[in-house]
């Protein structure tokens, strides 16, 4: 089409700005932080709280490199990358999205149990409850179950929390598809899922996968709802979306599920654990999957991390692992209402 | 026309959707755990002013609405149409239809600045100021000294609007209007 007289797109900020939601994108009226410093101070006692909780459990505090030469090839998230002089000369290296593939490689040299604060990145995110960069808090126990992890988890999250949540419940994945829109995730045929999906979300859904339906029903139906009397722990997640973790059976029926928790609260998301795979011929065969993924949706090739399966093939002790999004956590103990009003400077102030 | 990708989408962004031109309102982004990301949009439809609330694939684009937003002066209207002219001394004037005035028609006043929504070229909506200064032509007469006491009745303005105002205005007097609530502020 085309554009009236003198319209150009970044005149767009000009008109944008009567709306009053936009800032000029070249404004830095904005300097001041999105937290206040009263609340920077909460944030700090909730920290050395959690640092606190892992040492008196013996858990070793590690750090490790935000850059790496392998990168996370999960189709479902976007890696960002940096151009450096190393002494390989100019090479190509990623920010981590999680610090898992370093942390489990101190696991297979024999660290015990660990714990990172770890600044993470994931490209393209970005609301309420994401930024491109944040606090994750990650650990591992070697020789935990799920259900042991889930218990330590649990701990945590009421140490960090000044009132206390209501009770913790266990909900299987499927049982929570089940119970609250009447289908069945693994069994129900997509068609019926693409109907439902479609009719929730008001979009087309006509050529998406299993996947894809689940995720948006998830997302848009049964999350808000999670954690609002109390812990909401879902288990038992989809194969497909084992991602770092080991599948097993579902004793029901014997279809593949992933042994994977996720722990809500307030409609939040705030923890992600597996039963670590182990396996390094497995996970080579999954990092290859995601490859092949990312290249029919035409994303961007992400490296593998070679030395995280030189350290499986060498031996990582079996044992569990959670990731806990730290902005959320706090955001929640202090009553804000995004991560946002947590973080001294977000990605648009940075 | 620019494409927006759904990351790029914030209050004030104007796209096109269905067909229509539509102002999006606000936009939550949602990821499970692991999987998919979508983002949940409200947006309202320019033309028919119906706010639409659609989910989106992240990553996925819509196309740019060619839409301004412009000071324009009220001049008069001929019966049919409402004649509008930039103020920014091109003298330019545009010609806006029943569909696009709608409501706007009763808070209309000559010379006062109205900010008229043009897509491609074409006006689409008008908005009045906030604050407006008219005369009050029908209402019953004053109760003399009631200047504090409570109580109101209806009064026609020159724009045609009808609004509640004090017991102690009279026919004549020009009055200060919230035009967002249709409420009197104070006599001008």
């Amino acid at each position: 089409m085309a554009p009236a007289p003198g319209f150009k797109p970044h005149n767009c900020v000009a008109f944008v700005v009567l709306e009053g939601t936009v800032k000029d994108s070249e404004s830095v009226a904005d300097w001041q932080p999105t937290a206040s410093i009263e609340t920077l101070r909460g944030r700090a006692r909730l920290i050395a709280r959690m640092r606190a909780f892992f040492a008196e459990r013996d858990v070793l505090e590690v750090e490790t490199p935000v850059l790496g030469h392998g990168g996370s090839t999960d189709p479902h998230l976007a890696s960002l990358s940096v151009e450096a002089v190393t002494q390989a000369g100019r090479e190509r290296l990623w920010l981590q999205t999680s610090p898992e593939f370093a942390m489990k490689r101190l696991l297979a040299a024999g660290s015990g149990p660990i714990f990172q604060l770890a600044r993470s990145f994931r490209d393209g995110e970005v609301g309420r409850r994401h930024n491109i960069e944040f606090t994750m808090l990650e650990w591992y126990r070697p020789g935990f179950s799920l259900d042991a992890l889930i218990a330590e988890c649990d701990a945590l999250i009421r140490q960090v929390l000044p009132v206390p949540p209501g009770e913790t419940r266990r909900h299987r994945y499927r049982d929570l598809f089940r119970e609250r829109l009447g289908v069945d995730p693994f069994t129900t045929p997509l068609g019926a899922l693409r109907d439902l999906a479609a009719e929730r979300g008001g979009l087309a859904m006509a050529d998406a996968d299993r996947e894809t339906c689940l995720d948006l029903l998830m997302s848009l139906t049964i999350e808000p709802e999670l954690g609002r009397s109390g812990i909401d722990v879902v288990v038992d997640y989809p194969a497909a979306q084992a991602a770092l973790a080991r599948r097993h059976r579902d004793p029901e029926d014997g279809v593949e599920v992933a042994a994977r928790f996720e722990i809500y609260l307030q409609g939040l998301e705030l923890a992600n654990g597996y039963d670590e795979l182990t396996d390094a011929t497995e996970q080579r065969a999954r990092f290859e999957q995601d490859a092949q993924q990312r290249q029919r949706l035409e994303l961007p090739n992400v490296e593998i991390d070679r030395r995280l399966l030189a350290a499986l093939d060498a031996g990582m002790p079996s044992g569990s692992g959670v990731a806990l999004g730290v902005d959320r956590l706090i955001q929640l103990a202090l009553g804000k209402s995004s991560i946002a009003e947590v973080m001294a400077f977000t990605t648009p102030r940075c | 026309m620019a494409n927006y990708s759904t990351n790029e989408f914030k209050g004030g962004l104007k796209v096109m959707l269905d067909g229509d031109p539509c102002n999006i309102l606000e936009n939550e982004y949602v990821k499970p755990g692991k999987g998919q990301a979508f983002n949940r949009v409200k947006l309202r439809n320019l033309i028919t002013g119906r706010v639409w609330e659609r989910t989106f694939k992240s990553g996925e684009s819509l196309e740019g609405a060619d839409v301004m937003d412009l000071d324009m002066e009220y001049v008069y209207t001929d019966g049919d149409m409402w004649h509008f002219m930039k103020t920014d001394g091109s003298f330019e004037q545009y010609a806006v239809d029943k569909k696009a005035i709608g409501d706007v028609e009763k808070w209309l006043k000559e010379q006062a600045v109205y900010t008229v929504t043009l897509w491609n070229d074409n006006a689409i909506a008008v908005s009045p100021p906030n604050f407006l200064e008219l005369e009050v032509v029908e209402t019953d007469p004053g109760l003399k000294g009631d200047t504090a006491q409570g109580g109101s009745k209806p009064a026609t303005l020159s724009s045609g609007a009808v609004v509640r105002v004090p017991l102690f205005i009279n026919q004549g007097e020009v009055l200060k209007v919230d035009t967002r609530t249709g409420e009197y502020v104070s006599r001008a």
